[in-house]
């Protein structure tokens, strides 16, 4: 052996990778299961199977085995479940995108997205590879968490500068550059979290032990509710500049949970939850882009609403969709997802509930609430607070995105423009969701690790 | 950390149980409702990208979906009008009627019997092949109700007795359902509308969606309702004047001959039914009282919509009569309501010993690969009478027939039983003419009930005897050449 790196490590002697072994099985058979995918799509559009299959399974297929090479020889004790969790929701992704791009082609249009969203996965999960190998430890996050700070703020703020920010359906929140867009938003949730759990690690013991008593309550200080006023305050201003609901909603929940975790104290989520609503309330009288939502959100099958630019349509369609499905589905290739706006995006999970049915959509749901209590039991039983807090945040905001983007299609909160972890197409949310892999494979590494 | 992190995972749980209910909400238990909005295209599409069942008489389709190039891929075509009654239409504008809708769900293969044909072309990716329905229709009889009905407006239902299974089922004039099952939108609404101004109705389903006045065809129900009471038998007499005042009014019922009923000074009910006199018919109804008929009429199947799988108009006799209200009733005037469906049954359970069987068009539903999916069992829909009030009945409908004023369904060798109608409908209307009965009277094969509405077309110049019967006939002759 000249593995330096392992000898530098007091690890050196885990000889019996059950896990990985695990790992490899589910790997396996999501690569079994992607091929099927594929096959089916091509046969009942196409009807025939082409080598178009192989450029589609090949490359994600076997990226997804060098990170579990990788994990193997780096981080050996990493939870089983969080890779092949990942690789099979990114791998229906690109089902479905390639599905689309087939009645795209079949339709005469133009605008394609497989070959794009398969370069994204390469990148986002080399990406992963890279956060696994070259992020040493749990701990060498910690070291970052100020610079993480100003990385989020910065990402947050992009979109919202003159030249470089795009408006794409009303929300802003996009940067661009020439033919390339990104939506930095979604790297922003990943250096905010490192940033409130780095800072929350700190300021855990003055947060959840000082202020007065009054009526059985302890009401905190008012200085200690001044970070929690930057953030509402920074939350409502990307309401108001990049005019999304869901993206504040997400980063607000994401810091008062963290909040929580930390202290132990529910009036953070109280005084949390009633300024943001407060805060939201206002805005939306305010503004009439956020009533408009809420009113699609009540009544889209209401002609006026449905019939409205920027109405309820794409929602009223993506309902149409999911009922389509039925209980069994369409089967994929069988219905006509492509009959929603942004299928292949912002509405992909319609797009799946319509082929796939009722269960196909509790086996995404379960597979996303699956990777969702890996990464809280990584929280649980990790001895170091900061990473304990850093699991659980990267957890919840996968958690919250899903609750807010699905719950979105199916009406039960108002349609915001964030997109479906590792299913929608799209790069930069990929690339967020494969670095939030690469850390929590990387923290539950050290769970039992002697290097505490 | 941990007691938080615990109600931290308690309320992500609880995010995807909202998740979880939603998407079980519109997914199931919204999804008919959604798929029936005009907005929504996808059960357009839908419906003719799986190649639709056939529905088959006799193992020859009567409707069936072939192939074509354009988007729908398939196009509907029916073969006859003489079916329309039965068939219905399946139109991408128009909806669909009959048994393509009663039907649907099996001939797009949507029908949960269809789950594991479902599971497999879920795996191969191709669309589930919609099943065939088989009807129980007998292509001689229903083709012999449709020329006997020629160009009169009408409708003739016949039945099996023993097993309630339809034989024929027509209604006139009938329409080419093609003309409906068009692609181009334009010549479908065009082709809809053209029917729908039709004065003669073509869309009606006269056979068991239309309600007439029954005439003296409600004799048979009267009959059967004094038989039941216990106080009567068929050789029960009653006054027999040439005219009777209804109790309360000025009104004086007459018999059709405006004369007696018979010679004698008082006349049974089976007298009464065999020259279809209003006289006797009205003081027996005055005498059973109005819930004791309406009892009778209601076990028949009066005021119920019967699915045979579509769905009937519900019979009516009417409620909160006075006596000459009710006196008028017991000879199917007044406002007593019914269709040949009804009046079949009425028949079918008298010729079967008094149980009524449920009426039923389908034979079986057979799956893509020929696998029977569904056969429904003959069923009991009611038992209206006793074995003996059965009897009763049947010899004062085969007096009616035989040496009465309905001769001319008589045939040859065969004993029929049965009884005409000719309601009035308001002074100087045409009449509406019925015949129902059955044969063989000892062994019944068929029972049977025409009507022909707007007089056959001569206003007040037919009667039952001269129009229904004579189609009757030949129906249950069709049956019996066999």
């Amino acid at each position: 052996m000249t593995d330096t790196s392992s000898i530098a490590l007091p690890k050196i002697v885990r000889v019996i990778p059950r896990n990985r072994n695990i790992e490899a099985l589910l790997l396996l058979f999501a690569a079994g299961l992607y091929a099927f995918e594929l096959a089916q799509v091509q046969l009942s559009v196409l009807q025939v199977m082409t080598p178009e299959l192989l450029i589609y399974w090949a490359p994600p297929t076997a990226l997804g085995f060098l990170i579990h090479l990788i994990l193997r020889r780096r981080a050996s004790e990493a939870d089983p479940m969080i890779l092949p969790i990942a690789v099979v929701l990114n791998n229906l992704g690109l089902a479905m995108i390639y599905r689309l791009d087939l009645a795209a082609i079949a339709n005469n249009n133009t605008e394609l997205f497989g070959m794009k969203q398969i370069a994204w996965t390469l990148v986002a999960m080399a990406v992963a590879a890279i956060v696994i190998i070259y992020v040493p430890s749990h701990l060498f996050l910690r070291r970052y968490v100020y610079v993480s700070m100003a990385i989020g703020i910065a990402l947050l703020l992009a979109p919202s500068l003159p030249f470089i920010g795009r408006s794409i359906n009303g929300a802003r929140l996009w940067i661009g550059i020439g033919p390339f867009t990104f939506q930095p938003g979604e790297l922003a949730k990943i250096a905010l979290t490192v940033f409130f759990a780095g800072y929350l690690v700190t300021r855990r013991e003055s947060l959840a032990l000082t202020g007065r008593k009054i009526l059985g309550m302890r009401i905190p200080r008012a200085r200690e509710l001044g970070p929690i006023l930057v953030i509402w305050a920074a939350s409502l201003l990307v309401l108001v500049l990049q005019r999304d609901l869901g993206t504040s909603l997400l980063y607000f929940g994401l810091f008062i949970v963290l909040v929580y975790v930390a202290t132990g104290r529910a009036i953070y989520v109280v005084v949390g939850l009633t300024m943001f609503l407060t805060g939201a309330l206002v805005a939306s009288r305010l503004m009439g882009y956020v009533t408009s939502r809420i009113d699609s959100w009540l009544n889209p099958f209401d002609a006026a609403n449905y019939d409205a630019v920027g109405g309820s349509y794409q929602l009223a369609q993506g309902i149409f969709g999911l009922a389509h499905g039925n209980l069994l589905g369409t089967g994929l290739g069988g219905g006509i997802p492509h009959l929603v706006p942004l299928a292949e995006s912002d509405f992909i999970i319609a797009s799946l509930g319509e082929e796939l049915g009722l269960v196909g959509m509790f086996a995404i749901l379960i597979l996303y609430l699956l990777f969702v209590s890996r990464g809280m039991r990584i929280g649980f039983n990790h001895p170091d607070d900061f990473s304990k807090l850093l699991a659980t945040g990267l957890s919840f905001v996968i958690a919250l995105q899903c609750f807010i983007v699905i719950g979105g299609v199916t009406r039960v909160v108002p349609l915001t423009g964030l997109t479906t972890p590792l299913l929608a197409a799209g790069g930069s949310s990929l690339l967020a969701n494969w670095i939030i892999v690469g850390v929590l494979l990387r923290i539950s590494d050290s769970i039992g690790g002697g290097d505490k | 950390m941990n007691r938080e992190l615990k109600r931290v995972s308690i309320v992500i749980f609880a995010m995807f149980l909202s998740l979880f209910v939603a998407s079980t909400t519109i997914q199931i238990f919204s999804a008919e409702a959604l798929s029936q909005d005009q907005r929504n295209v996808r059960s357009a599409y839908d419906s003719y990208k799986t190649q639709r069942g056939a529905i088959l008489v006799d193992g020859q389709p009567i409707a069936e979906s072939t192939k074509t190039d354009d988007v729908y891929q398939y196009q509907r075509i029916y073969k006859s009008p003489m079916y329309s009654a039965v068939t219905g239409f399946f139109s991408l504008y128009q909806g669909s009627t009959g048994i393509e809708s009663a039907m649907g769900s099996y001939l797009t293969g949507k029908n949960s019997s269809q789950f594991f044909e479902q599971i497999s072309a879920l795996l191969s990716g191709n669309p589930v092949q919609g099943a065939s329905v088989e009807l129980t229709i007998d292509p001689v009889v229903q083709k012999a109700a449709w020329d006997a009905m020629g160009k009169m407006k009408g409708a003739v239902v016949a039945i099996d007795p023993k097993t309630g299974n339809i034989l024929a089922f027509v209604s006139k004039p009938g329409f080419d359902a093609n003309l409906l099952a068009v692609h181009s939108g334009v010549e479908s609404n065009a082709n809809y509308a053209d029917l729908l101004a039709d004065k003669n109705g073509p869309l009606l389903n006269r056979a068991a969606n239309e309600l007439y006045a029954p005439g003296s065809v409600f004799k048979v129900i009267m009959a059967t309702a004094a038989v039941e009471s216990g106080k009567y038998t068929k050789d029960s007499t009653f006054p027999n004047p040439p005219k009777f005042q209804l109790p309360g009014t000025n009104v004086f019922v007459q018999n059709s001959g405006e004369g007696k009923c018979g010679g004698k000074s008082t006349v049974s009910i089976a007298d009464a039914l065999r020259f279809s006199c209003n006289v006797p018919m009205a003081q027996l109804g005055i005498a059973l009282g109005q819930n004791a008929i309406r009892k009778q009429a209601e076990l028949f199947g009066f005021g119920k919509k019967v699915t045979y799988p579509m769905t009937s108009t519900a019979s009516v006799y009417p409620e909160n009569m006075d006596d000459a209200q009710v006196g008028l009733s017991a000879f199917g005037q007044y406002d007593d309501r019914t269709n040949p469906l009804q009046m079949a049954m009425v028949s079918a359970a008298v010729a079967n010993q008094g149980v009524l069987m449920k009426p039923n068009l389908v034979e079986n539903v057979l799956s893509s690969s020929l696998a029977v999916i569904a056969q429904p069992q003959p069923d009991i829909f009611s038992q209206p009478m006793s074995k003996a009030t059965a009897q009763q009945v049947k010899e004062m409908m085969i007096g009616a027939v035989q040496r009465g004023v309905s001769g001319n369904a008589r045939i040859k060798g065969v004993t029929v039983a049965g009884k005409t109608g000719t309601a009035q409908n308001g002074k100087g209307e045409p009449y509406t003419l019925w015949f129902t009965g059955f044969a063989p009277a000892d062994n019944p094969q068929v029972a049977v009930a025409v009507v022909i509405a707007d007089g056959g077309g001569i206003g007040q110049g037919g009667v039952g005897n001269s129009l229904a019967a004579p189609v009757a006939r030949k129906v249950m002759e069709a049956v019996m050449r066999k």
